[in-house]
């Protein structure tokens, strides 16, 4: 046993089925995991990340390739860490990312102890990033080669002692060339259905979900304008995001879109499309890739959501652990509860969580 | 479709060969099931491809067909202290239970009929027992902390509206040995039928079923180094059974379904194996056995043996250890090179403590940190002494998250 001992996480998707065929490729030891995730209604329906289906497709390719696959129980620990983080930060009128907040503490926190304390050294995903130790003795985390497909944004949270130990095998390759290796491999590769919606709220709507499971009912409110004028009602303030401009009633002359959300005085705040801007964000939380914090103010790039592009901007500390982040040029929304991730051209160099933008005043 | 095919058939190859590099696999998981013996395979060869008659057909083929199946059948009563008519061949121990029990309690379904089963059963017994109900009414008897039965409460719950006493007598999960002609010898008093299942039993213990006190008795060939798919059911020439599969006139109208005669042979060969060397054999894996439950219980602290200390399987060995799940030290064991077994077979997620566990009087949580260790006439001495070091390593791993 001269090779290192990998535990791959297999979703039972192309991706990280090849991921884990590469590692056995590269000689590795491998053993393939899934955690089997909490649920809401769960007698009859189950979390869209660990489906029956989706277990058999990695069984089945874990056999094709001869390494040994288990199911390891996680469900109280992602309702604890996860689930109830998620409707606690939506009472509070955040739009949280449960997927971040999942890689960061339960792949990268649950199963790696778990593959650790069951006799292996590094766990790996099919994820389309990069990990690198740098010659400073430092691991740096990339973009994924394929520009479309990069998953950099969602590992943003991950620190130097989890990077350590995070191999991901597909970072320098296309999904394009993933897809030729599985046809070659056998592999099925019918393409799981890519669900927007989040894995754990069982059969209803994110809606039902706070409703039933939460066992917390969603508070009806006004929508007011900048002046606070009263314009209509609201149904809940989690069922509104900033830049939202659907079901805010109709009647109205001029588009109007959801500028803010005031969860004290449980209140939709509206304007009209020049209110949307925002060229400063305040964030907390930050996690400096490194372990490190850099040189500030520093000039960056930030992505504000998964699916934003790039916008250049410059990074400041705002005291009491906050930073600022200042942006060239206007974005249309900045969600509170949203992570913000820098990045140096295609390095990611920290990130951390949204908790208010504005626009600097002229 | 072919090409595809014939990509994964290179694969897979490919894949074993440098899975079998990467490290040498331990395996003691035998109460699971066991390698077929060389000599097994040999013996069953001609009956697929030369000697593949049908029994039941009349010309000559069918004829050299059938005295294979009635060589087998003598060989093995011979073996096993019963009478030709005695044995009806099924497809493993799972059927021989389903038709011991459902077949008796379809028989009188207007009668009031109650089966008395023990509360250590294999799923095979119990969950077909669940099934019955409304045709029959299930009792369970009482059973120490070693999972031996409770012989005086027995005999106060044996009444004559009872239809089917079973029990296990060598037990799958804890190792248990019960007493079973005393069993069977108060059944007979009572004149109440008993049936057990013996599938662990008969890879260890010599059976005599003339003078067991047993009426009926289920078995199957892949506990004893024989194939998979293969049993049979030792039954009294008094008992009278309803057959659960219908069809043809085979096993005396007992079981139809062509007989499937490569892996009867196969069964035939392994058990007279077995009983070749079956006393050498028991002492090599009494002494594995032996070596383990000593080495665990005193190196790893907080772990106990499940089960009888004396009254047990040659080759078993179970535990539970306080503070780890059963499921994990499995799971930690195989990445190490070892195959194990848990208390419960739980493939996916969420481990429930064993019902056997719980039965014996274990309390929940501990019941959590089964495990099964089982040996085999292969097992090596370093093997399992090189396993007890591992796994206390774990152990001490694991209860340090």
């Amino acid at each position: 046993m001269d090779k290192k001992h990998v535990v791959i996480a297999m979703s039972g998707g192309v991706d990280s089925s090849v991921a884990a065929a590469m590692l056995v490729e590269e000689g590795y030891q491998v053993t393939g995991m899934m955690l089997k995730l909490w649920s809401a209604d769960c007698t009859t329906s189950e979390n869209a990340c660990c489906t029956p289906e989706s277990i058999e497709q990695a069984r089945h390719v874990a056999g094709m390739i001869g390494i040994p696959f288990y199911v390891i129980d996680a469900k109280n620990t992602f309702k604890e860490i996860v689930v109830d983080n998620f409707v606690r930060n939506s009472f509070s009128g955040l739009t949280p990312n449960p997927c971040f907040l999942c890689n960061q503490k339960i792949r990268w926190g649950f199963l790696l102890e778990k593959a650790k304390s069951l006799g292996a050294q590094q766990i790996a995903t099919g994820h389309y990033a990069i990990v690198e130790k740098g010659n400073d003795m430092i691991y740096h985390l990339y973009k994924g080669v394929d520009e479309k497909k990069d998953q950099s944004y969602i590992l943003s949270g991950l620190n130097q002692e989890q990077l350590c130990q995070t191999i991901l095998p597909l970072g320098k390759y296309t999904k394009e060339h993933i897809r030729e290796k599985a046809l070659k491999l056998g592999f099925p590769v019918a393409t799981k259905h890519d669900s927007q919606d989040l894995c754990f709220i069982g059969n209803g709507n994110y809606r039902s979900f706070l409703l039933n499971s939460a066992g917390q009912e969603l508070k009806p409110g006004s929508i007011v304008d900048k002046n606070g004028v009263k314009v209509g009602v609201h149904t809940g303030l989690q069922d509104y995001t900033i830049g939202q401009r659907k079901g805010l009633g109709a009647g109205n002359q001029e588009p109007i879109y959801v500028i803010a959300k005031n969860p004290l005085s449980n209140e939709v705040v509206v304007g009209g499309k020049n209110d949307l801007g925002f060229d400063r964000i305040k964030t907390k939380s930050v996690n400096w890739i490194s372990g490190h914090k850099p040189q500030l103010p520093l000039s960056v790039g930030v992505k504000i959501r998964y699916k934003a592009s790039v916008q250049p901007c410059e990074v400041d500390d705002f005291g009491q652990g906050f930073q600022i982040i200042k942006l060239n040029e206007s974005v249309r929304d900045a969600t509170p509860g949203q992570i913000a991730v820098l990045y140096i051209e295609n390095e990611v160099i920290g990130s951390a969580e949204i908790i208010s933008a504005w626009v600097e005043e002229k | 479709m072919i090409i595809s095919a014939f990509k994964m058939s290179r694969w897979s190859k490919r894949a074993i060969i440098t899975a079998g590099k990467n490290m040498d696999r331990v395996y003691l998981d035998y109460a699971a099931t066991t390698p077929v013996d060389h000599q097994v395979v040999q013996s069953m060869t001609p009956y697929f491809e030369s000697n593949f008659g049908n029994p039941s057909s009349i010309h000559f083929m069918g004829q050299s067909a059938e005295h294979a199946l009635t060589s087998a059948r003598k060989n093995l009563c011979m073996l096993m202290g019963a009478s030709t008519a005695e044995l009806i061949f099924t497809s493993g121990g799972t059927e021989s239970d389903n038709l011991a029990i459902r077949g008796l309690a379809a028989r009188k379904k207007d009668s009031n009929q109650k089966i008395l089963i023990s509360p250590v059963e294999h799923p095979a017994v119990s969950n077909t027992c669940n099934q019955l109900c409304g045709e029959a009414e299930i009792v369970k008897m009482r059973v120490d902390n070693y999972g031996l039965i409770d012989i005086d409460n027995l005999q106060k719950q044996i009444t004559s509206d009872i239809l089917l006493v079973s029990v296990i007598w060598g037990n799958n999960e804890i190792g248990t040995i019960n007493e079973i002609e005393q069993i069977g010898k108060i059944c007979r008093e009572k004149n109440v039928l008993f049936h057990t299942d013996a599938v662990q039993a008969a890879a260890h213990l010599k059976i005599n079923f003339a003078k067991s006190n047993i009426d009926l008795l289920s078995f199957g060939a892949h506990k004893f180094h024989g194939p998979k798919g293969v049993g049979g059911l030792l039954m009294s020439k008094d008992v009278q059974l309803i057959p659960q599969i219908t069809g043809g006139s085979q096993e005396n109208n007992t079981r139809a379904g062509t007989s499937n005669i490569p892996l009867i042979k196969g069964m035939e060969k392994a058990f007279i194996l077995l009983q070749d060397e079956l006393e050498k054999n028991n002492l090599h894996k009494k002494h594995l056995r032996d070596i383990l439950i000593e080495g665990i219980t005193n190196n790893i602290p907080g772990s106990y043996l499940t089960g009888h200390p004396e009254k047990r399987l040659p080759n078993h060995a179970s535990f539970v250890i306080e503070g780890v799940r059963g499921q994990d030290l499995v799971i930690g064991m195989d990445m190490a090179g070892y195959a194990i077994s848990s208390g419960s077979a739980c493939k996916v997620g969420n481990p429930s403590p064993s019902q056997v566990l719980l039965a014996i009087g274990i309390p929940e949580d501990l019941a959590i940190g089964a495990i099964r260790v089982t040996v085999g006439k292969n097992t090596k001495e370093v093997e399992v002494r090189t396993f007890i070091t591992e796994l206390s390593k774990l152990v001490t791993t694991l209860r340090k998250k």
